[in-house]
């Protein structure tokens, strides 16, 4: 087995540097006792989380991104393991069309995305409803749960479920004992992905907010966008911090690289 | 029987698709063409030509265009540069640093890109990391931010990982004893990288090139931060004519021919990357 020489290993060690270093330096300020966002600082101090916490308009954003984030999770997995189940065991006209419409929300621009549901909410006077929000969220994020349940739903083994068929179980005990046990990973991991998709989109979401239904990430990029000062920092290295925490719980549920790579 | 089954089970999916994204999307095409008036508004009875006229004879759009197409171009070469030895030299490593440099690697695809955008600005500032290394180095502070050189840097950070998977997976089926083979049989590390390596993950590499610049050439919070008020891209543009002008069917207009451009440009690249295919097979 061929190794890595000194040359690979500093390519790959600045790289590393490249990809990390905006996160850290985030981190680092976060804990600035002063005023100004510059590097090095002179101590430690937790003020600007503190400061984070007394902003009733990050709380509410928050707040919101969470409901958000998790109700269109599950609204997208609801509608994606039936879907996905169709299109890998059922034949029928139109599936390959009906498999590409769920999955072209990856490659239609977000922004192209948020202008479309912006003019189609003013039209029907629903602009800055938060159900409406919630959908358009679903839309977005359900090509991420149906990837996930599709590979899982290809890979598995029908034979439990021809035995269970065999022996006269019903369909629904054959879905909610044999079959969803057999791709609740795929369904669990999916669910996961789609709601950190969901937490973190922002350009669809600032079309379609409003300052009541403000996320967090649109709060933060209008704040980033009219001022900049170590709140903002503290409140990255919280989501920081929050994306890590989901990270692991995907990696224990689902494994991380089959997520981010795809099946290995 | 199986085919009513089929469209139960789509069915909800289906609905909300048709709801959500045809029609916005059919409807976003046809404001494009509707007669618009400062003081009215937008007609919805009257169409016309001009939003089209307007985008495609002022050299304020061309400009904007252009510079989001070499923005993206120069993304999507560094990713490539960077990334394709990047996924080499992972899939090189022994376990479980691998695993662990790939997460590493990866994980910040998952971190908010407002975040990631604000970290590169803490860097790139007047008074940030960058400039106080260069100014340790001897040399005079540099306006970083708010140029296109932040965007760029900041849109590779974002989509590097974009291109290390597909050619990390390519790698994954390459056969190592193809490597061995050539090796031993008296080839140069350079012959088998060129014969033998690159030919194998070129698929991996241009599918790779697809995404990344359809995802930079429509991306928004990165030249929203990093670019400032003067630096428009395409995206940018659309979100000022949108919410600033409130001059919906120009940019519904500039939104259609984003969408356009960069369903042209995959399409195109896929019959390129297929024809490679072929070429390989024949």
């Amino acid at each position: 087995m061929s190794r890595n020489g000194p040359l690979a290993l500093s390519f790959h060690a600045l790289v590393v540097i490249f990809m990390l270093a905006p996160l850290v330096v985030v981190c680092l300020v976060a804990f600035t006792p002063e005023n100004t966002l510059s590097l090095p600082t002179s101590g430690f101090s937790l003020r600007w989380f503190e400061a984070v916490f007394e902003r009733a308009d990050f709380l509410d954003a928050f707040h919101n991104s969470l409901i958000l984030a998790f109700s269109s999770a599950t609204l997208a997995t609801l509608i994606a393991v039936p879907a996905a189940l169709a299109i890998t065991r059922l034949h029928f006209p139109g599936r390959d069309f009906l498999n590409a419409l769920f999955l072209s929300p990856i490659i239609i621009p977000h922004l192209v995305l948020g202008v479309a549901m912006l003019r189609l909410f003013a039209l029907m006077g629903v602009s800055g409803s938060f159900s409406w929000l919630i959908l358009a969220h679903v839309v977005v994020i359900t090509p991420y749960v149906l990837r996930l349940v599709l590979a899982a739903a290809v890979g598995m083994d029908r034979s439990a479920e021809q035995a269970a068929e065999s022996l006269g179980a019903g369909r629904v005990s054959l879905f909610c004992r044999i079959t969803l046990p057999m791709i609740l990973p795929g369904v669990a991991g999916g669910w996961l992905l789609a709601f950190i998709n969901s937490f973190d989109e922002v350009t669809l979401s600032i079309f379609v907010t409003s300052p009541a239904t403000q996320t967090l990430p649109v709060r933060m990029y209008v704040y980033a966008t009219e001022s900049i000062d170590p709140m903002m920092a503290a409140v990255s290295a919280l989501v920081i911090a929050l994306t890590v925490v989901t990270m692991v719980v995907l990696d224990r549920v689902y494994g991380l690289d089959r997520v981010l790579v795809g099946k290995q | 029987m199986k085919a009513l089954r089929g469209y139960l089970l789509t069915g909800p999916a289906f609905a909300l698709f048709a709801g959500l994204l045809i029609l916005p999307l059919g409807l976003t095409l046809v404001l494009s063409f509707n007669v618009f008036d400062y003081n009215t508004g937008v007609d919805a009875d009257a169409y016309t030509l001009d939003h089209y006229a307007e985008v495609f004879g002022d050299s304020y759009f061309y400009e904007v265009f252009f510079r989001t197409l070499w923005i993206s171009a120069l993304t999507t070469l560094l990713c490539v540069l960077i990334g394709v030895p990047e996924a080499y030299i992972l899939s090189r490593m022994k376990a479980p640093w691998r695993s662990v440099f790939l997460i590493l690697i990866l994980t910040p695809l998952l971190i908010s890109v407002v975040v990631r955008a604000f970290g590169w600005s803490l860097l790139l500032g007047a008074d940030g990391l960058v400039n106080q290394a260069i100014q340790a180095l001897g040399g005079n502070p540099v306006k970083l931010l708010y140029t296109p050189f932040a965007v760029v840097i900041a849109l590779v950070h974002v989509m590097l990982p974009f291109m290390v998977i597909p050619v990390w997976t390519s790698l994954q089926r390459l056969d190592p004893l193809a490597e061995q083979a050539a090796l031993s049989l008296g080839a140069s590390q350079a012959t088998v990288m060129r014969k033998v390596v690159l030919p194998q993950i070129l698929p991996g590499v241009l599918s790779g090139s697809l995404i990344v610049f359809g995802l930079a050439a429509s991306s928004f919070a990165i030249p929203g931060l990093l670019g400032g008020r003067r630096l428009k891209m395409v995206a940018t543009l659309i979100y000022d004519q949108y919410l600033a002008e409130l001059n919906w069917p120009l940019g519904a207009t500039v939104a259609v021919l984003l969408l356009v451009l960069n369903l042209v440009v995959m399409l195109t690249w896929n019959r390129i990357i297929e024809r490679r295919y072929k070429k390989a097979l024949g």
